[in-house]
């Protein structure tokens, strides 16, 4: 039989009302952006804005699934509606990709003896970055929109992308491991600038607590260089072995301990301002890059690019001209 | 033109479920198949193994996934495969179901009467498993 077709708004209110099928085939249709993604961001947006969204990153085999799996399940335990947005790499060669989060996370994924069960949504950053960074923010308001807190967001921590997602977040937790690395490693600037909480996973193995002293050296030289916030925010260091179950509560403490601090320093609005501002850049850099696109291809910009392209006239040159082109035409876009 | 979008609709891409369903240890085949459906362009979310037709159906469901392929080497596809169709079919999801692996020749005409949308044996080449995914998914959305 084929699929039901039915509208954005009976979607929605369908999710709204419980349905996961809905909610799923609406987070398909985020993921493909357009005018139908613009439209479920018109409605999600009136019902969105209470979650707590928690970003998790870190290395690849990290333990962020095993991590998410435990926290997700004694979220539900304890009469919360989570919901999991996990993001894995597609190929840049055939734009396809292998999900393999969900595996990690079966007691929160597998629907047993009709318990409540976390949802759980895995997507492809496919091949474009700054789809992703359309999509993610989208998929997180339709989640809150529809009722679900708090919303994890999964990402690898390896491109500018995933980090901006996971830093605008309420809360980014960054999932260390033992034997990767020394307190160089652990001062290279980016993804660990955005940590409001620390997780050594793996904790039972050699070198854990070697992890531990070079963040805690790591904080304290953030301290002494002023880059500690002023509210005086420390991020504490959970040590954790997710796959045995240990320390996944302690996280969850710190998490919410994290959140107490944004309200106390009446600093969420700060977060929530800055993920905006971040999702509309994001947006503002496509739209452009479209319009860039469609300016090179048009009769004008083809002209000059064809005369660049001849060495007639320098690059620089042809791009003012092009971008006269498509500041002058916004029809064009 | 109602199209006020900044930015334009991606192509739809394809989101394929794989599992081994119930007690089945063998999973070798299912990572190859992985591997050939990732390099044919799609998005596969991967199960692996012990999945019961609930968990199957609850992942088809958050995952809105255009297709579900099992793997079956421990003869158990007799029954297996039409209870997966069957969870499909009671959840109404419309998701067509696809098994590989090992399975006797005489057994297939009677999971394709059970609604199963095709059975890939061993020695199917990878672009034939590929278009069998796309085939049933084109199928299901007639």
């Amino acid at each position: 039989m084929a699929r039901h077709k039915r509208s954005i708004p009976e979607l929605y209110a369908a999710a709204r009302s419980g349905e996961r099928r809905a909610l799923g085939r609406l987070l398909t249709l985020v993921e493909r952006g357009g005018a139908g993604a613009d439209q479920i961001s018109e409605l999600a947006h009136p019902d969105a804005g209470r979650a707590h969204i928690v970003g998790i990153t870190g290395a690849p085999g990290a333990g962020k699934s095993t991590l998410v799996g435990q926290l997700v399940t004694d979220l539900v335990a304890a009469g919360r509606n989570p919901a999991v947005l996990a993001v894995d790499p597609s190929s840049p060669l055939t734009g396809g990709a292998i999900l393999g989060d969900r595996i990690r996370m079966d007691d929160a994924a597998e629907p047993g003896s009709g318990k409540a069960t976390a949802f759980v949504r895995s997507m492809a950053t496919r091949g474009h970055s700054g789809g992703l960074a359309l999509a993610v923010p989208l998929a997180v308001r339709v989640f809150d929109a529809v009722g679900y807190d708090p919303v994890i967001i999964e990402t690898v921590g390896v491109g500018q992308v995933e980090v901006d997602v996971v830093g605008a977040a309420d809360t980014a937790v960054v999932v260390m491991t033992p034997g990767t690395g020394d307190a160089v490693q652990a001062n290279k600037a980016g993804l660990l600038e955005v940590a409001d909480l620390f997780v050594v996973n793996k904790a039972d193995r050699p070198g854990a607590n070697d992890v531990r002293r070079d963040l805690d050296l790591m904080l304290d030289l953030s301290h002494m260089t002023g880059q500690e916030s002023e509210t005086g925010y420390r991020p504490p260091i959970i040590m954790a072995s997710a796959l045995h179950g240990d320390g996944s509560g302690d996280v969850w403490d710190a998490v919410e301990a994290h959140l107490t601090h944004l309200d106390e320093a009446d600093l969420r609005a700060v977060r929530r301002r800055h993920r905006i501002r971040t999702e509309v850049r994001a947006r503002l850099e496509q739209a452009m890059a479209a319009a860039a696109e469609t300016a090179m291809n048009s009769e004008r910009g083809s002209q000059w690019l064809d005369q660049a392209e001849r060495t007639e006239i320098a690059p620089t040159h042809a791009t003012n001209q092009l971008l006269d082109v498509l500041l002058s035409d916004p029809e064009e876009h | 033109m109602t199209d006020t979008s900044a930015t334009d609709e991606a192509p739809e891409q394809l989101r394929v479920i794989l599992a081994k369903l119930g007690l089945d240890g063998h999973d070798r085949g299912i990572k190859v198949v992985a591997r050939i459906l990732r390099d044919a362009g799609m998005e596969v979310i991967y199960l692996g193994l012990r999945q019961t037709t609930d968990s199957i159906v609850a992942a088809a469901e958050q995952e809105d996934a255009d297709a579900i392929g099992l793997s079956m080497h421990n003869a158990g596809h007799m029954t297996l495969a039409p209870a997966m169709v069957k969870a499909v079919d009671e959840a109404d999801l419309g998701t067509p179901v696809i098994v590989g692996g090992i399975v006797p020749e005489d057994d297939i005409q009677p999971l394709l009467d059970a609604g199963v949308a095709a059975v890939l044996g061993p020695g199917t080449s990878a672009e034939g498993v590929a278009q069998a995914v796309r085939d049933a998914v084109a199928a299901a959305n007639a």
